[in-house]
């Protein structure tokens, strides 16, 4: 018996530890997901007790336990409770559903910033929003998140419906062509959390990937203000550097990326300001390092099939060139 | 005797079956998505010739191997997308014209061929038109040069794009009633 109960115990444990992670609903980094994470415990342990209950009941009845004849009273007396218990704990259950909804809904009234996600076949645009234009700006696939702050997210998107999903901050919110959703995040626990668009919206569906970065209020202070700076601009000494600008600004590149600071304004594809200071590239298909941004640049329809970044016919001396510019763009 | 005809009609009738599902499910084949640059699809631009017209025997005209380039719905689509990510409509509007010459009419100053369209994309032309040498892939001109194409009619309605994301004040590229160019039958 006790080896039994012992191995209940750490099959119970391995179960449990798959819900820990950077993708899960059931390890709660914020206000919103501890909501709705309380709410399944909740139902998982009411329901479970429930279901218990009537295993039990079943296994006595196949037993034959009870050997008393019931009685007609009896029998209707039983079925009257559990019918009218079923009613009391559904309308339970509903409520407190309701009231967590309402909760979490009002999280957002008190935003002290604003973010906007326009989601794209197959990556997330993101603009840090402040009433004064010089204090804006873009990114791309990632959103750094100052802990204890409610974050207003405005979601749009440009093609197809996408849905925005950070398992670990809140429930998913779709992005819908020609209409302005909102969701809200107070993240609670720093860390760095994965999300994923969770609407199927076409052939890198499963490579639309997005980070978010929960740190505390000086630390995203402080990189709100890297990233406000524009690309600074490569010394003449520095021929290598200055030659990739050059070739960024003569290749395809320049038709749909734009660096801030520089010539280069297209808005087609992600800002590349501070490309070389994100986790990721490619929302999230491959990690960020100078060899694997070569790999995507002289080859993504082999790395993302499908997305629209065509592959790029650069000379090893250009690549070479480029790569160390780009890769100077913390 | 009897049942034994009995099985051959049963299984006559399922290989029956069996073809005609097969013949069914092959035309069910999806269109091919070429993401990646095919490279035959490489031509200098200096063999494309401005004119129909040609001194002595006429040679083969431009044309014939990069027309299945736009008898393909995603090349027309991507073509769509990038005309207006290019800022193409910022001077030829979507299709009527504006600083830009119209493309949906059958006017073609530099030729109406697929081939014409891409070499004055890459090339530009005077009074106005950039060159996009080396800023546009090559794969992508040509979408671009077909969908040009689509815009008057000009290829197959099975390919051509069907709806805009725009306001639409034209009918769409696939129910365009083809304006037959004016430069290929002088």
């Amino acid at each position: 018996m006790r080896r039994l109960s012992g191995s209940g115990v750490v099959v119970a444990l391995v179960l449990l530890g798959g819900c820990q992670g950077v993708q899960s609903a059931l390890d709660p980094a914020g206000d919103q997901a501890g909501g709705i994470a309380g709410l399944f415990w909740l139902f998982l342990g009411v329901l479970g007790a429930i279901y218990l209950l009537v295993l039990v009941l079943l296994v006595g009845a196949l037993l034959g336990l009870r050997q008393r004849a019931a009685t007609e009273r009896r029998l209707t007396g039983l079925l009257t409770a559990w019918a009218g218990g079923t009613t009391i704990i559904i309308l339970g259950l509903t409520a407190f559903s309701y009231g967590t909804d309402a909760r979490i809904t009002r999280l957002g009234d008190d935003a002290e910033l604003t973010i906007e996600v326009t989601a794209k076949q197959f990556w997330w645009q993101v603009k840090y929003v402040e009433p004064q234009p010089s204090r804006s700006f873009e990114t791309a696939n990632e959103v750094y998140l100052p802990v204890g702050v409610p974050v207003r997210f405005i979601l749009k998107s440009q093609d197809v419906i996408h849905s925005f999903w950070i398992p670990n901050l809140h429930g998913k919110t779709d992005l819908i062509p020609g209409r302005v959703n909102e969701t809200s995040i107070t993240a609670r626990r720093a860390g760095v959390y994965r999300g994923q668009c969770a609407e199927f919206c076409g052939f890198q569906h499963a490579h639309m990937a997005l980070d978010a970065v929960a740190v505390p209020a000086p630390e995203f202070e402080a990189w709100r203000e890297s990233r406000l700076k524009p690309a600074p601009t490569p010394t003449p000494e520095d021929q290598l550097r200055s030659e990739g600008l050059q070739v960024f600004l003569t290749s395809p590149c320049v038709m749909c990326h734009t660096i801030r600071g520089t010539s280069a304004s297209s808005r087609v594809g992600p800002d590349l300001t501070h490309v070389a200071g994100r986790r990721t590239i490619a929302a999230g298909a491959l990690p960020y390092s100078r060899g694997n941004l070569g790999g995507w640049i002289v080859n993504p329809q082999s790395i993302k099939p499908g997305s629209q970044m065509p592959d790029i016919q650069l000379e090893p001396d250009q690549l070479q060139a480029l790569l160390a510019y780009l890769d100077s763009l913390t | 005797m009897s049942s034994r005809c009995h099985d051959c009609v049963g299984v006559a009738l399922a290989l029956g079956l069996a073809v005609a599902m097969a013949a069914l499910t092959a035309s069910c084949e999806r269109e091919e998505r070429d993401t990646k640059a095919p490279p035959e699809s490489q031509i200098s631009v200096s063999s494309v010739a401005l004119s129909p017209l040609q001194p002595g025997e006429a040679s083969a005209p431009p044309g014939g191997s990069h027309r299945s380039i736009e008898e393909n719905a995603f090349n027309l689509a991507q073509g769509k997308q990038l005309y207006t990510w290019f800022n193409c409509s910022g001077c030829h509007a979507h299709g009527g014209g504006d600083i830009g010459p119209a493309l949906m009419d059958d006017q073609w100053l530099y030729g109406s061929e697929i081939e014409n369209v891409y070499a004055t994309i890459v090339q530009g032309r005077p009074n106005g038109m950039p060159s996009f040498r080396n800023r546009i892939p090559d794969q992508q001109v040509w979408q671009i040069a077909a969908y040009v194409r689509s815009m008057s009619g000009l290829t197959p309605a099975t390919a051509s794009p069907s709806r805009s994301d725009e306001m639409q004040n034209k009918p769409a590229e696939q129910s365009m009633p083809r304006q037959e160019p004016k430069d290929t039958h002088p």
